[in-house]
């Protein structure tokens, strides 16, 4: 998604554009994605500025690509179960609303006009009207073609090329090489083995989730509906904001809930205790769910970053080389802005927003080796790409002669 | 509730039945868990006990094996050495620490509670499912498969039409013919894809089967009996009607699998049954991580005791491969042999079961030689109009399927799914994933389903620790 982001935006500012990718089209995270284009989960800062930039720039997209993204300005819902929890719920949205956040805070006695099926008992909630879905593969799809970027899938990229004073000049491929002053890394989570043949380190590390998907139903769920039990956490610790269920349904019928959060590497077998968890907490909000159907389940790597922020930018450390990867869970969401920044890096102009917190190089003096910042979930890490069966992007952009 | 066996059969088949009953009679306590009211399979279907059938075996071949398998059930089941538990649908098998194995099932036809049964082994014995290959007109009411067809006759004693034409291609066509025949139904025509060519390029291996000769020798003087036009060489065009189906077109293959021009002629008929083969049913083996293999990718592998490469499940019958119940009986019965032996901590000697090993191999070569002369003609794709439904759950066309692979660049079924839906409805592509494959060139590739079937969100939340 954020390769094919890159793409179209890089193509639009007047770039020749390639794109490889070693798998199919959205065969890596994006295929396992929910589609969350998601201002009301994040706090202010960073993140929050390239969510509100990328929500903006999703509108645009879907005005342009109509329905057949599915996108869906539908709005989220945070609801909290306690009146403890609300409190902190108000003071968190008070906080995005500075940043240029919609939020709404919806009583108790309204929640059920947003959410009829909604479980009894809440105390109240808050509205989040720029929150929006969209069909992460068909958005992939859709945005490469729309950027008439030649799309090589299948080929595997091996090394980087370099010119005589050791800037990169391309990438070289199992299939051949592509000359190019300009290489963006979008390999997600897979971004850390791309940078190494760069000669340079990026500690992205995955941390698989699963989604539940539910039988086709007519629109039980209307918004992207969470708890906002972690709104509590988000005080203490920021790295543990997003372990409670998220419900929504979606344009096809299915129900979909998410999403499960495990340091084990790419280990994609299932793990009924993370499927009961998931389960669990959405008949938690909507108690009509324990008799829908679960049809399948699947898991995703998401590429995270020791300090949950994307790469995005220049890497001083090897010119001619470009990151937009470690999106986390966010991925989806943040594509568009990422694609817009890494587009106007690459055509020289000052980009929109601060790049300093996404530099690629903040991490070489944490002294860590693995990027595990220790402060969420338990769990075995591993760093071995090896094992993984999905693809890697690369969006590889060069100047118009 | 939570019960601990030795053994836990999934699928009371030929192959789950003969495990069952090898291990059985070896010690071995065994759980039998199974989606049917009464054991038997598919092969083995027996009619549903309030019909009262007085003569169930007249709808049946080899109806002595069944007896015997039957008779050694019910044997074990008074003594309590296997348990049998029935209307048991198996939606995940997992792997749990001990090392054991608990098998989830939703009990009986609502499907809504949940049962956990625990084992040490398992023997996975869940069959094969129909394919069914779309072509205009084949969602019309009154097009059902001939799997079907035969399940209604076998299990309900009721025909689905009175007129029927039963099509497509492989050795199932002739039993489903036969049966509906002698029930009383008009089968105005049997269509049969294969020529005699095809049949006869693979007669050595073929020939090399006096007994399946021979089976089918008798299923021809059936036909002929009941006067049964058979048409080899021939296909199923579309089926016309507006409410239901009325008519079906018929034309003659050229040897290169196109149609022979001026050859299409209709048949009219109320009811098509139709089938182009079996597939395995590899979902519980995938996800519990047992390897693949198969020319497709689709089937289990086993080794010479039937083991597959996860260590306490073992494989038998058609999910290893498509060969019949006879075959199914042989990988069964070797399968709970060894499970006896290793169970006990010893290596079991293959010399016990040398017979069937000597049939098992005779069976395999027999029918991947009918495997290679009975497949779906060349070109059957591209008579699918842009209009045809090729997912039926998620109702996606083949022109929604083209395009996504001409001009999205989806070159793998993974990718049709996500960017059509084909495949991500009620039966989790297990009847449009070979159509989506045949019309995108996309090879047939398991897919992995971690639930078998659909399961209620609340019995997942009430999952027991593994």
């Amino acid at each position: 998604m954020v390769g094919a982001a890159c793409a179209l935006y890089a193509s639009r500012a007047g770039l020749d554009v390639r794109v490889v990718d070693r798998g199919p089209v959205a065969g890596g995270t994006t295929g396992a994605g929910e589609g969350n284009l998601l201002v009301s989960d994040k706090e202010p800062g960073p993140e929050l500025g390239l969510a509100l930039l990328s929500a903006r720039l999703w509108s645009r997209l879907g005005d342009e690509l109509g329905t057949a993204v599915e996108y869906e300005p539908k709005g989220g819902l945070v609801v909290a179960s306690a009146p403890e929890t609300l409190t902190a719920l108000r003071a968190f949205a008070g906080g995005q609303r500075r940043a240029g956040v919609r939020a709404d805070p919806v009583p108790a006695d309204q929640l059920a006009s947003l959410e009829p099926h909604l479980a009894d008992g809440m105390a109240g909630g808050m509205h989040y009207p720029q929150d929006a879905q969209v069909m992460p593969a068909l958005a992939a799809a859709h945005l490469l073609r729309a950027s008439g970027a030649p799309v090589h899938t299948g080929w595997t990229v091996t090394g980087m090329l370099r010119t005589a004073d050791g800037a990169l000049a391309g990438v070289r491929t199992d299939r051949g090489e592509l000359h190019a002053p300009a290489v963006v890394n979008a390999a997600g989570t897979w971004g850390g083995d791309l940078a190494a043949l760069a000669g340079v380190r990026l500690p992205v590390l995955p941390r698989r989730g699963f989604v539940l998907v539910t039988e086709p139903l007519p629109r039980m769920v209307r918004h992207k509906v969470y708890a906002a039990d972690y709104v509590a956490d988000v005080a203490s610790d920021s790295a543990s904001l997003r372990t409670s269920p998220v419900v929504e349904g979606t344009a096809a019928g299915p129900v979909l809930i998410g999403a499960s959060r495990e340091r084990v590497g790419f280990d994609r077998s299932l793990s009924l205790a993370a499927v009961r968890a998931l389960a669990a907490g959405a008949i938690g909000l909507f108690p009509f769910l324990e008799r829908v159907r679960a049809l399948r389940t699947y898991a995703g790597f998401r590429p995270y970053l020791p300090d949950h922020l994307p790469a995005i930018g220049p890497d001083p450390r090897a010119p001619g080389l470009f990151h937009a990867c470690g999106h986390e869970g966010a991925g989806i969401g943040l594509a568009t802005g990422t694609g817009q920044l890494i587009a106007q890096t690459l055509t020289g102009k000052t980009p929109e927003l601060d790049l300093t917190p996404f530099r690629p190089e903040r991490f070489d003096n944490d002294g860590s080796d693995t990027g595990d910042s220790g402060t969420d979930d338990s769990g075995t890490d591993d760093s071995d790409a090896a094992d993984s069966d999905t693809g890697e992007s690369d969006t590889d952009g060069g100047d118009t002669p | 509730m939570t019960e601990r066996a030795h053994l836990a059969v999934v699928g009371a088949g030929p192959a789950g039945l003969a495990g069952a009953l090898a291990a059985a009679e070896r010690g071995v306590r065994v759980t039998l868990v199974d989606a049917a009211e009464q054991a038997g399979g598919q092969f083995y279907r027996q009619p549903a006990r309030p019909l009262g059938a007085r003569r169930p075996k007249a709808l049946h071949h080899q109806w002595h094996t069944w007896e015997r398998l039957r008779d050694g059930l019910e044997r074990h089941v008074s003594s309590g050495r296997i348990t049998h538990l029935t209307d048991h649908h198996v939606w995940s098998v997992q792997r749990a620490p001990g090392p054991s194995f608990a098998v989830h099932a939703l009990l009986g036809p609502a499907q809504e509670e949940g049962v956990t049964v625990r084992a040490d082994a398992v023997l996975l014995a869940t069959g094969g499912y129909e394919r069914v290959l779309p072509f205009p007109g084949w969602t019309l009411p009154g097009v059902v498969t001939a799997g079907g067809a035969q399940a209604m006759l076998k299990g309900g004693l009721v025909l689905p039409g009175r007129t029927v034409v039963v099509a497509g291609t492989g050795p199932l066509l002739l039993p489903v013919a036969t049966g509906l025949a002698a029930a009383g139904a008009r089968v105005a025509a049997l269509v049969e894809s294969a020529g005699p060519a095809a049949l006869l390029r693979h007669a050595p291996a073929l020939a090399a089967q006096p007994a399946k000769l021979a089976e089918g020798a008798w299923y021809a003087g059936r036909l002929a009996r009941h006067k049964v036009r058979v048409l080899t060489g021939h296909t199923v065009l579309e089926a016309h009607g507006t409410d239901r189906l009325e008519a079906v077109s018929v034309a003659a293959l050229r040897r290169d699998g196109r149609i022979r021009p001026g050859s299409a002629h209709r048949v009219p008929c109320d009811t098509l049954a139709v089938g182009h083969g079996m597939l395995a049913h590899t979902d519980l083996a995938g996800t519990l991580g047992c390897t693949l293999a198969g020319t497709e990718g689709t089937a289990v592998r086993a080794d010479d005791e039937q083991r597959t490469d996860v260590p306490g499940v073992w494989a038998a019958g058609e999910t290893t491969g498509i060969g019949g119940a006879a075959l199914a009986l042989a990988e069964g019965h070797i399968a709970g042999r060894s499970i006896a032996a290793r169970l006990d901590g010893r290596a079991p000697d293959p010399r016990s079961w040398a017979a069937a090993a000597r049939s098992r191999s005779r069976l395999r070569r027999f029918f991947t030689a009918l495997d290679a002369a009975y497949g779906p003609p060349a070109g059957w794709a591209e008579r699918l109009t842009g209009d045809t439904v090729v997912c039926r759950c998620e109702e996606v066309t083949a022109g929604t399927v083209r395009t996504a692979a001409d001009a999205l660049g989806a070159g793998d079924l993974r990718t049709v799914k996500l960017l059509t839906r084909a495949g991500m409805g009620w039966c989790q592509g297990r009847m449009c994933a070979p159509a989506v494959a045949g019309l995108t060139g996309c090879p047939l590739t398991a897919d992995r389903r971690p639930f078998a079937r659909p399961v209620p969100l609340g019995v997942l939340a009430g999952l027991p620790d593994a």
